[in-house]
């Protein structure tokens, strides 16, 4: 992974000591809350419904076994002792003291981490593939441009004061598991015909009030040329897009007013010249970034033999079913280790379950992880010979549910119980649901299932793009959840259709029970939830749901 | 209000007129884009340095030829959080090779000096509290950057290579 | 017409706090001092403004608070969220409910 040279060190420090002094000056009434909010903000500090909220950057989602101690560290001396994962690879806190940002940014910035540009009108984390340099679908590790991106989005001079966040995520493999197409930018890795790499671009992806799927504006563009190119797509959003209103405010809302036509002929027209610039980076540098994603020293040997294992233990048989994934190199295998215990918040993580999961990664990781945005963490290069072991372990700290990509592997917001933007609680919902469907074999018999839970229509939870999504709304008081269902985030990405009224909360969990009787019922052999939708459509389900009115 | 030009407080010369107000017959004047475009000669024929002030919302594409004309351009920010001055600095300096007084006025703060001066703007209209002190702290606290922009002092890159070079 | 108090945010700390009959800042709601008319409710939050200004806390407004002789808590559920913590992470010492605030 990549490490900091002096310059990016000097560069945090540099940053932390300018945050200091603001924060001193918002103390000392110097500097008003109006004034101060975009400043903490572009620091990642929120204030929030019960204290002020931190989200730390995970760049790309990838976290060493040091880092993620210091995470443990930080969520013990300044937090409760727990942390969250987001749905866009980052952690959060939420209850941060103001007084101690200062120096709890110094304390991360000694483990190269930090917490610019997690919030803010400006360009956020740059998200990719969690299974990024491990896959076995992979084309090209999408990591060294997802760094470049980072260095060049951090403290953009031009690009600070946005109409709107803009989120840009990256993908190097044929399946797309980064979510590209609900994003700002969206970038796939792909050769053209002359075996040469580049990105197809893809604009005006996003979730909100308004969802929509991201247009290419850009068949291929040869990857030494990103950033002049990512630089004229930010430079014409930095002028036209709306300042008017913020809900209207995002690129999606550009692409969708001017057309994604003409906004990539502008967008061409502007790049001719940036092009000239001296914002692309030379060769040099870019084999510089590239040499610190270098594969770790796998051991070259045969493909390990677990049917033994897998015989003897059917706890360990269904981990690996659901949660082992292949890796490009022979004999290794990526883990994904679930943060969706039954009746659990999903994403949360204890201090002790962060420390127990920083030393698998150095022992049996090549002391790396992944940050997922379906709020799961990786660990992306494990012998297989290891996998026992190290399920072993995981199960002993309650991180080894064998639900990935199931009905119980939920993605939610924090929702009304930490938010102040929410209308409605999502983790009760996501509690109850978890214990309805506790059962394991109830879990694989229903399949792969992506269910996600937004507490409020700005979407945290990806609620659009779930199989099933859930947004929980205020009706008159009341908490209100409206389902939608056909939703995707991958290659045919799709936004959800309402099926029809909200249920309220004692009624919602049933509903989502109906949703799957329906399923089960009228699938074909071995058809998963999505592809039945997408035969059967939404009225088999909204006459079941709604058959009692 | 004071203005602070290259690293100190200096006297603003020049004269902001309205639309609908008589120019004087003489002295350096700053006059709206719109005006600029209706009486073009007439601001031409004037001997007197000529400045442009231009709104967030205003494109400087047009008038790229007419740039050798002014000695300053303004750059107005009706609040901080437009940030549509900061392309149009750049676009000035880096692409027009706009080199006269490049002025940030409106909501100009000390904690957006620093991107402003990164992208060009070599004086800043400021509030009558905000000490000269104040903007050469706020201009030194990141001399690193990861982007080449104009003044290209203290890029990333550009140090990399230094360092390589010298090793 | 209800009662109403001042929930606001501590600037330095971020905790949910309420402007008590001393002019302070407290995080027991139990202190608020309470607004029975539109020109209390209108003084309270003058007063909280004030804080605001001198850097105390941010972002004050008025609650609304049940008055029937029950629990003193508030109206409106987001309010009892705010009072009693997140309902995952809540202390095994708090007794009340959100969903009755009581």
């Amino acid at each position: 992974m990549y490490r900091y040279d002096e310059f990016d060190h000097a560069f945090v420090r540099q940053r932390v000591a300018q945050f200091r002094d603001q924060v001193a000056r918002r103390m000392s009434g110097e500097l008003s809350e109006d004034e101060f909010k975009p400043l903490r903000l572009m620091n990642g500090l929120y204030l929030q419904l019960h204290a002020y909220m931190l989200r730390v950057a995970i760049p790309y989602g990838v976290l060493s076994a040091r880092q993620l101690r210091c995470l443990a560290d930080i969520s013990r001396r300044y937090d409760k002792g727990y942390g969250h994962i987001t749905t866009r690879q980052n952690i959060q806190f939420n209850w941060i003291k103001l007084s101690d940002m200062a120096d709890l940014l110094e304390i991360l910035a000694d483990v190269e981490m930090h917490a610019i540009q997690t919030s803010g009108n400006c360009i956020r984390n740059t998200t990719a593939d969690h299974f990024a340099g491990a896959a076995a679908d992979e084309i090209e590790d999408p990591r060294v441009w997802c760094e470049i991106i980072r260095q060049w989005s951090t403290l953009h001079p031009e690009f600070s004061f946005l109409p709107r966040k803009f989120k840009i995520a990256v993908s190097g493999a044929t399946e797309d598991r980064a979510a590209l197409r609900v994003h700002d930018i969206g970038l796939q890795l792909r050769h053209n015909e002359a075996g040469e790499t580049g990105f197809e671009v893809m604009v005006g992806g996003g979730q909100g009030r308004t969802p929509m799927i991201a247009k290419t504006i850009r068949e291929f563009l040869p990857k030494a040329e990103l950033l002049s190119y990512l630089e004229s797509i930010l430079r014409i959003y930095n002028q036209q897009g709306r300042r008017d209103n913020m809900y209207k405010a995002r690129i999606k809302i550009l692409v969708h007013e001017l057309g994604a036509e003409n906004l990539a002929e502008l967008v061409e027209a502007e790049w001719q010249q940036v092009r000239e610039s001296a914002i692309d980076l030379p060769e040099a540098e870019v084999a510089r970034i590239e040499r610190y994603f270098a594969p770790p020293p796998f051991e070259v040997s045969a493909d390990a033999d677990l049917d033994a294992a897998r015989c003897g233990d059917s706890e360990f048989d269904m981990w690996l079913e659901r949660n082992v994934n292949a890796h490009k190199q022979l004999g290794y295998a990526i883990a994904t280790i679930s943060l969706k215990p039954a009746g659990k918040p999903p994403g949360d993580i204890t201090a002790e379950q962060m420390e127990v999961v920083a030393d698998l990664a150095e022992r049996f990781s090549y002391d790396e992880l992944r940050a997922t945005h379906q709020q799961n963490l990786v660990l992306p290069h494990v012998r297989k010979s290891d996998l026992f072991e190290v399920w072993q372990t995981l199960k002993a700290h309650g991180l080894a549910s064998a639900n990935r990509g199931l009905i119980n592997d939920i993605i939610a917001c924090p929702g009304m119980d930490f938010c102040s933007l929410a209308t409605a609680r999502s983790l009760p919902v996501a509690k109850e649901i978890s214990t309805r469907f506790a059962d394991i074999a109830y879990q694989q018999d229903i399949g792969d299932l992506r269910l996600n839970i937004s507490g409020c229509i700005n979407a945290c939870g990806h609620h659009h793009v779930g199989h099933i999504g859930i947004l929980g709304l205020d009706k008159r008081g009341e908490e209100s959840y409206q389902i939608t269902l056909g939703g995707r985030s991958d290659k045919n990405a799709a936004i959800g259709e309402i099926v029809g009224p909200a249920f309220s909360a004692d009624k919602i969990v049933d509903a989502v029970e109906t949703v799957m009787l329906t399923y089960l019922d009228q699938r074909q052999s071995g058809e998963a939830f999505i592809d039945a939708y997408a035969r059967m459509g939404r009225e088999p389900f909204k006459e079941r749901l709604y058959a009692n009115n | 209000m004071p203005i602070i030009k290259n690293g100190t407080v200096v006297n603003d010369e020049w004269l902001s007129v309205d639309d609908d107000a008589a120019l004087p017959a003489d002295g350096p004047v700053i006059v709206s884009l719109s005006r600029w475009q209706s009486e073009t000669d007439l601001l031409r024929a004037r001997t007197a340095p000529l400045g442009l002030l231009v709104e967030s919302h205003e494109q400087i594409a047009d008038i790229e030829t007419d740039l050798s004309a002014f000695e300053l351009i303004a750059l107005d920010f009706p609040t901080f959080r437009d940030g549509r001055p900061y392309s149009t600095a750049r676009l000035l300096r880096e692409r027009y090779g706009f080199s006269g007084e490049l002025r940030a006025v409106g909501d100009v703060a000390r904690d957006q000096f620093l991107f402003m001066h990164r992208c060009g703007f070599d004086a800043f209209q400021v509030e009558d509290g905000t000490g000269l002190e104040a903007w050469l702290r706020a201009v030194s606290e990141i001399t690193i950057w990861y982007q080449p922009t104009g003044n290209a002092g203290g890029t990333l890159s550009i140090l990399r290579d230094q360092l390589q070079a010298a090793e | 017409m209800k009662l109403e108090i001042i929930s606001a945010n501590r600037l330095s700390d971020g905790r949910v706090v309420y402007l008590t009959r001393d002019g302070d800042w407290s995080e027991s709601i139990i202190d608020a001092r309470s607004a029975r008319s539109t020109e209390e409710s209108a003084a309270l939050l003058a007063e909280a403004e004030r804080a605001v200004d001198d850097g105390i806390v941010v972002s004050p407004y008025l609650v609304s608070m049940a008055d029937d002789g029950g629990a003193f808590t508030p109206l409106r559920f987001r309010e009892r969220i705010r009072l009693f913590g997140p309902g995952t992470h809540r202390s095994a010492t708090s007794k009340l409910s959100p969903q009755t605030g009581r």
